[in-house]
Parts: structure tokens; C-alpha cells; sequence
């Protein structure tokens, strides 16, 4: 069985018939290119090496999206574990007698009467893809996820291996630095 | 009982989703009613949530595909593994 089964799989023909799909699959999760790309690449070498595993019992395609999907996991690991740097700005205090406080120069501010007009403005959207890029990459990615793709949360949280309260956190982080950074940047500029 | 604004303001962003609870919801309109920044937070997260849905109609990756280069050297890489 073993032995046959590797007939079902055909290397030859991967980028052709599923480079777009798993590419489309992953760039809806993290956003650049060359990640995708390279994340594209890893899984076809995983399954290179896995081809043994195979079993017929899904189609080709299904095999390696759920091999795509470890690698996605893998990188939201290795971006998440990146100290330092991949870090928020803190926006309330976490310890002290304060702790859960607003920090005063992080808290908002009023942005007056032309909003509306602000959010039609064309340059929005320019102003606000900086903002999200300037995000730590988990921060984006989680972000991305929920608010611009639109994933249910139980399927991120099964997707990233996280529990929902890790993800609010992070949803929370996120949004409150992009308050902040449209404040500075768009609104109140 | 009583909300941080840390807490308060993660219940606030779960409501732009509609995912906050009903208590969590009683909890929030208690804390809007003794802190003033929370409530601007929460009208500022409605003007966020806006802006978050106007980039998501025009988002760049609404439509990608790698190129054939991409293709290529994907393909390249592949065979010399095999």
C-alpha cells in the first residue's frame, strides 16, 4: 500500500496546479510576499520529504495545505518568539498602583470636529497601511486576520494554536497602537 | 466588578468585532460613566473600525498571485531537491 500510494502524488506538477492556491492561502495570513513565498516554497520541500506519509486518503491539494498550515504555525511561533523589538508600546501601566491605568501620553486625545472628512480623504489608507506595518509582525498578522480578513476567531485561535483570551490581547494591543498612530499621523496632524 | 481601563478598553474592541458578552457589556457602560478617556476611546475605535473596513475594500492582497518568475525559481529549487 505504502508502496503504491506514492503514485498519487505527482512533484512535478505542485508549482503548476497549487503555487497560486497555497500562496493566496498563506498571503491572506501574513501579509508579505516574500514570506509567502518562501513559506510556499518550505512546504513543498516538506512534502518532498514526507511524500511516504501519504496515504491517497485526501486529494493531493488537501495533503499539502495541511502541511502549509504547520509551516504557517511554525512562523507565527518564530515571529512571536523574537524578544525585544517584536514588543508593543505599552499604553497602560502594568504594575504599581496604577496598574491598568491609561499612560497619559498614550491616552486619547480629542481629534476635533473633521473626521468624517479625514476618513474619506483618499491618503487614509496610505497613512494607516504604515501604521499596521509599523505593527511587531504577530501584532499584524493576528490583527490582519481578524479585522481585515475576517476570520473567526476560533479559527485563528485553532489556525495559531493560541487560546481567545491570548488573542484579544493581541487584538487589543494592536488597535490601541493604531489608535495612537493615526492620532499622530492622520488625525490630529 | 470593577474595570481597568486596560480591561475596559479590550471589552470595548471585542464589541467592534460583536463579541463582547452581556456582562462584560453592563461592566463597560459602569466603567464609561466614571472615566471619560475610555469613553473617547470607544467613540475613536468606532471611527477605527471605519477606517480598518475602507482599507479592507481596496486591500492590496484581495487579489495576488505569485508571478511566473516566482514560479520558476520555486520550481528550480524543488527539482534539485528531488
Amino acid at each position: 500500500m505504502s508502496l503504491s500510494s506514492n503514485h498519487m502524488l505527482n512533484p512535478n506538477k505542485w508549482v503548476t496546479l497549487y503555487a497560486d492556491y497555497l500562496y493566496n492561502y498563506t498571503i491572506s495570513r501574513v501579509s508579505n510576499h516574500d514570506t509567502a513565498k518562501d513559506i510556499v516554497q518550505d512546504t513543498f520541500f516538506a512534502a518532498l520529504k514526507a511524500q511516504d506519509n501519504f496515504q491517497g486518503k485526501a486529494s493531493e491539494r488537501t495533503w499539502l495545505v495541511s502541511i502549509l498550515k504547520r509551516k504557517i504555525i511554525d512562523h507565527y511561533r518564530k515571529i512571536n518568539s523574537i524578544k525585544g523589538k517584536a514588543e508593543v508600546k505599552m499604553n497602560f501601566y502594568t504594575d504599581g498602583e496604577r496598574e491598568g491605568e491609561w499612560i497619559e501620553e498614550r491616552a486619547p486625545t480629542d481629534w476635533g470636529g473633521e473626521v468624517e472628512k479625514k476618513i474619506e480623504n483618499e491618503e487614509l489608507k496610505v497613512v494607516l497601511e504604515k501604521c499596521i506595518d509599523y505593527l511587531p509582525e504577530k501584532y499584524a498578522m493576528v490583527f490582519r486576520m481578524k479585522t481585515i480578513q475576517q476570520f473567526e476567531t476560533e479559527d485563528i485561535c485553532k489556525e495559531l494554536e493560541i487560546t481567545s483570551s491570548n488573542l484579544w490581547v493581541i487584538i487589543h494591543r494592536a488597535r490601541t497602537q493604531l489608535r495612537k498612530c493615526m492620532e499622530d499621523n492622520w488625525f490630529k496632524n | 466588578m470593577k474595570l481597568t481601563c486596560d480591561e475596559a478598553t479590550t471589552i470595548c474592541d471585542k464589541t467592534q468585532y460583536g463579541e463582547a458578552g452581556l456582562w462584560e457589556r453592563v461592566k463597560l457602560g459602569l466603567h464609561f460613566l466614571m472615566c471619560r478617556t475610555c469613553g473617547l476611546y470607544s467613540k475613536q475605535n468606532q471611527v477605527m473600525t471605519k477606517c480598518y473596513h475602507i482599507h479592507k475594500e481596496t486591500s492590496k492582497y484581495n487579489k495576488s498571485c505569485l508571478c511566473d518568475e516566482d514560479k520558476k525559481e520555486i520550481e528550480q529549487n524543488l527539482k534539485s531537491k528531488m
